[in-house]
């Protein structure tokens, strides 16, 4: 079909302008006066390439075109037209057509937007971003082709996996990679920046506003996977230290550190070695991440194609990357000679060392829980699992200190003077035990470690907001950044303590009922979708308030591909989640129904929200002048 | 001082409710940390596959049969093998897992002590 | 000096891990667990099929003879696919085959065997499933073979030639 040959060269044709966009750089290189136009517009050509490529894919899926392979084993004529879209990057080669997209699009914005720049920079930066876009357009022809013939072409496809349609799912994977991939300019201005030794404040300072962007994405992408884990995949749970997760979860805490250390750098030049190193490291995690849940090499719940010969590919690709960037940084990178400018140990830049060293302690955690079963497996034969309670007993005891930090952090510079603000900071720690105390006294499991981390988190949040009241917008986008993170920590930890389930085997017109909540199974109802009917279960739940709520999750029975999913339904108000699931039990007309009460979920998105407008208040800041 | 001292140490050493586990609660905690074998990447506790319900009655029954929770989870690793369980155990195979965090942690210490306080005297 | 020993000894880590992804690459992820697990028979109390008996699984496994234990289910679709392979086993005398009735009703099962025909010398009801996670196992088909109260071979899925042959090459 047209839209397949049509997309097919466009990929060979913006591979081949990738090769004619080393040849001109290398030209303007050597006599660099001005930017070549030719060298812009090829960037600008190589990306609209990528684009027609793309539309290309959209198109076929929209069109139903199975004669395209891609569209065969992902997409059904019967799937309503939002769906069939989504489609493009719901599968491994339309989602790799999505990286090309971002990496190009982000170049071509570097090179319109660093117009004060010096010349050898941007071409430098342009240079090493094309060897990852040259690695992908290869990674795509030759393994991953989204643009592959089947002959003869069959009458209907085989169907996107239902889990897969749903809203948060569709928007996800664009806004996540937008952080992902963006972090590859940052990546490549680094090597140009150390390759031409101009790692020091103005660098920070211009490079700034690409690391926040870049984070402010990163941030909402997982926002919204853990968004549509919570409310389709019918757990009830947000998060899992699925490897998947985890892949995600490095390169923020790679790029959040990398943020603050940012911050520091355009103001003093100290950290110049460190910011590169994370600059690298961020995007060698991304690409990580996409080696480990498309190589077949982890065991998840999400993976993708599970294909050895790609994951080669990425192997040999990634480590290509992060050998040319060991080599970069070692030969072109001269740490300063003179001593790097001093400043008082109780400073900003103390608290944000501080911040680096538990942040690197948390990401190696993360990184070593993800990656040990394999070497493990491969040294000696033995597989193990690595789960929640790993990442739960080293992470959070180091949280506490962590958070008492980000609150004293900020004011270190003041803690010398006056005698009025040290009162303040001990009365509201004071506060802080004694709510928490107040809080947790009914839960004797964990009571000592979950106090102690309720007030550190109420520590910080009480802070942050007497600074709210007192101080007015001063350091605005810092404080509802670091506010967000406390109302984060205390959503999950209310939410971990306060959440119970009801679990029982329920027929049509049976009643459930304890001390708690009151069940009852009102009746069974039929409905039928485009492309698949489903059984909803009639339920009124009574609450210990006597508050009553109608709830009607599904049993989905789709027709291509032939699964049977359990969609939940969920009543969210401020408080809390009412949120109800049921499923068959073989051989008998009973239903398995779970009933949770899930406090504060809400309030855990919206703290989500709220760093990521942290980020973006920063983004909006005026540049910062010397 | 001395009365706050003691109410403090009151509250912590005599938690408000009785210290007896929960059946239900033991129940939920062990079955959060057994991986669902057939399933990927769940937990018994979350997945409604054949397997995790048949699991979930074995750790009911076990409970009521006076176990702990270690030996349970023992119990799950002879008939299945250390992949079962969540919480990785702490022997020769798995010193570098739970060690190599914490050397991280001092090593960055230890170089930041160097780099930064040092320079300061 | 120091200044070359951090780059070397930084890429030789790098090295390190590319060629353990290397190999973790090359190695299939299917988790068999062979080695390390106890294959003793487990000892516990067992309703039986046909009668609505409760014995010990040592008076059903007796230790001088060859035994096949085979879980299966009426509602399980390569169940009947391998039936025909425990029909023919049946044959052989010096093999007992020992069916186990996974989370099932006895009529569903019932039917089944009538259907299909019945290899089994006995049949254990394990109608919670529990039963099976004693024996280590993940659901249905799966077949041991025991001998002298251990199990010597697990069968994980359907059996099928290649797993009849071999289980013809233990009886004799």
């Amino acid at each position: 079909m047209l839209y397949s040959v049509i997309g097919n060269y466009s990929l060979f044709l913006g591979l081949f302008f990738g090769l004619v966009i080393f040849y001109f750089s290398a030209i303007n290189f050597r006599n660099s006066k001005v930017l070549d136009t030719k060298v812009l517009s090829f960037t600008f050509l190589q990306f609209f390439l990528v684009v027609i490529s793309f539309l290309c894919l959209v198109l076929s899926f929209v069109v139903s075109d199975f004669s395209n392979e891609t569209v065969f084993n992902n997409s059904h004529t019967t799937k309503p037209i939002f769906y069939k879209i989504a489609g493009t990057w719901g599968n491994h080669e339309g989602s790799l057509l999505l990286w090309l997209l971002v990496l190009t699009l982000f170049i071509l914005v570097f090179l319109v937007k660093t117009k004060n720049q010096p010349i050898k920079y941007r071409i430098l930066t342009l240079v090493f971003q094309q060897i990852i876009i040259v690695g992908f357009f290869v990674f795509l022809i030759k393994t991953s082709n989204p643009f592959n013939h089947i002959y003869p072409v069959p009458t209907e496809g085989l169907g996107l996996n239902p889990i897969l349609q749903d809203p948060a799912l569709v928007i996800h994977p664009p806004i996540l990679y937008l952080g992902y991939v963006g972090s590859s300019i940052i990546f490549s201005s680094a090597l140009a920046a150390t390759s031409l030794n101009l790692v020091s404040k103005k660098w920070a300072s211009h490079i700034k506003k690409w690391v926040l962007s870049s984070w402010v994405f990163l941030t909402l992408g997982i926002l919204l996977g853990s968004i549509w884990a919570y409310y389709e995949l019918g757990w009830g749970g947000f998060w899992f230290w699925d490897p998947v997760e985890n892949v995600s979860l490095m390169p923020w805490l790679a790029l959040t550190t990398l943020l603050h250390c940012v911050l520091v750098l355009e103001k003093k030049s100290i950290l110049t070695s460190w910011v590169i190193i994370l600059s690298i490291s961020t995007f060698a995690l991304s690409m990580s991440g996409t080696f480990l849940v498309r190589s077949g090499i982890l065991n998840s719940v999400h993976t993708f194609a599970n294909d050895p010969e790609r994951g080669l590919f990425i192997l040999i690709f990634l480590f290509s990357l992060i050998f040319l960037s060991l080599f970069i940084f070692f030969f072109f990178h001269n740490p300063s000679k003179n001593n790097p400018s001093s400043f008082s140990l109780l400073s900003k830049e103390t608290a944000i060392i501080i911040n680096n060293w538990f942040m690197m302690y948390f990401l190696s955690v993360v990184l070593i829980g993800t990656i040990y079963p394999i070497f493990l497996d491969v040294l000696s034969s033995q597989k193990i699992s690595v789960g929640p309670p790993f990442y739960h007993k080293l992470i959070v005891p180091f949280l506490i200190p962590f958070l008492i930090i980000m609150a004293i952090g900020p004011k270190l510079k003041w803690i010398k003077s006056n005698l009025e603000d040290k009162i303040y900071l001990i009365t509201l720690f004071v506060v802080s035990i004694l709510l928490s105390i107040l809080i947790v006294k009914n839960f004797s499991s964990n009571f000592l470690i979950n106090t102690i981390l309720i007030s550190s988190a109420f520590y910080l949040f009480f802070i942050i907001l007497r600074d709210f009241f007192i101080k007015g917008f001063k350091n605005l986008a810092q404080n509802i950044a670091h506010f967000g993170f406390s109302l984060l920590i205390l959503s999950i930890l209310f939410n971990s303590l306060f959440s119970s389930e009801i679990i029982t085997n329920l027929k049509v017109g049976q009643t459930f009922e304890n001390a708690k909540a009151k069940i009852v199974f009102e009746s069974i109802s039929q409905k039928e979708a485009k492309n698949y009917r489903s059984i909803i279960g009639n339920f009124t739940v009574q609450d210990s308030k006597g508050k009553i709520d109608n709830l009607s999750p599904e049993l989905r029975i789709y027709n291509q591909p032939n699964t049977v999913t359990s969609e939940a339904d969920i009543k969210t108000t401020l408080l809390s989640d009412k949120f109800i699931v049921i499923n068959l039990v073989p051989n008998q007309e009973l239903f398995n129904v779970r009933y949770q009460v899930k406090p504060f979920m809400l309030w855990i998105w919206i703290s989500v929200i709220l760093i990521s407008i942290g980020g973006l208040l920063s983004f909006t800041k005026k540049e910062y002048e010397k | 001082m001395k009365i706050l001292k003691l109410v403090l140490v009151i509250f912590l050493i005599f938690p408000i409710n009785a210290l007896k586990a929960d059946n239900e609660v033991l129940k939920n905690k062990i079955t959060k940390n057994l991986r669902c074998l057939i399933c990927q990447g769940q937990s018994v506790y979350d997945s409604d596959s054949e397997f995790a319900n048949s699991l979930k009655i074995v750790v009911d029954n076990k409970i009521n049969e006076g176990l702990s929770e270690k030996q349970i989870y023992s119990y799950f690793q002879s008939k299945y093998g250390e992949w079962i369980l969540y919480d990785p155990l702490f022997n020769k195979n798995t010193y570098f897992l739970w060690l190599l965090p914490l050397l991280i942690f001092f090593i960055g210490g230890a170089i930041i002590f160097n780099k930064f306080i040092k320079k300061q005297k | 000096m120091k200044n070359k020993l951090l780059p070397f000894s930084i890429t030789f880590i790098f090295v390190i891990i590319f060629i353990v992804f290397y190999k973790g690459l090359k190695d299939t992820n299917i988790y068999t667990p062979e080695s390390k697990i106890n294959n003793e028979i487990p000892l516990l109390l067992v309703d039986l099929f046909d009668t609505d008996k409760t014995v010990n699984t040592i008076e059903i496994f007796q230790s001088d003879k060859l035994y096949l234990l085979n879980i299966w289910s009426s509602w399980c679709v390569p169940c009947r696919a391998e039936h025909s392979i425990l029909i023919e086993l049946k044959n052989s005398d010096r093999l007992k085959i020992i069916g186990m009735n996974y989370k099932d009703t006895k009529n569903n099962a019932k039917n089944f065997l009538e259907e299909l025909g019945n290899p089994y010398d006995k049949i254990i009801f394990d109608s919670k499933g529990t039963y099976a996670i004693e024996w280590g196992a993940y659901g249905v088909p799966e077949s041991f073979l025991i001998s002298n109260n251990k199990v010597i071979k697990k069968y994980i899925g359907p059996l099928n030639t290649e797993s009849f042959e071999e289980i013809k090459s233990f009886i004799k």
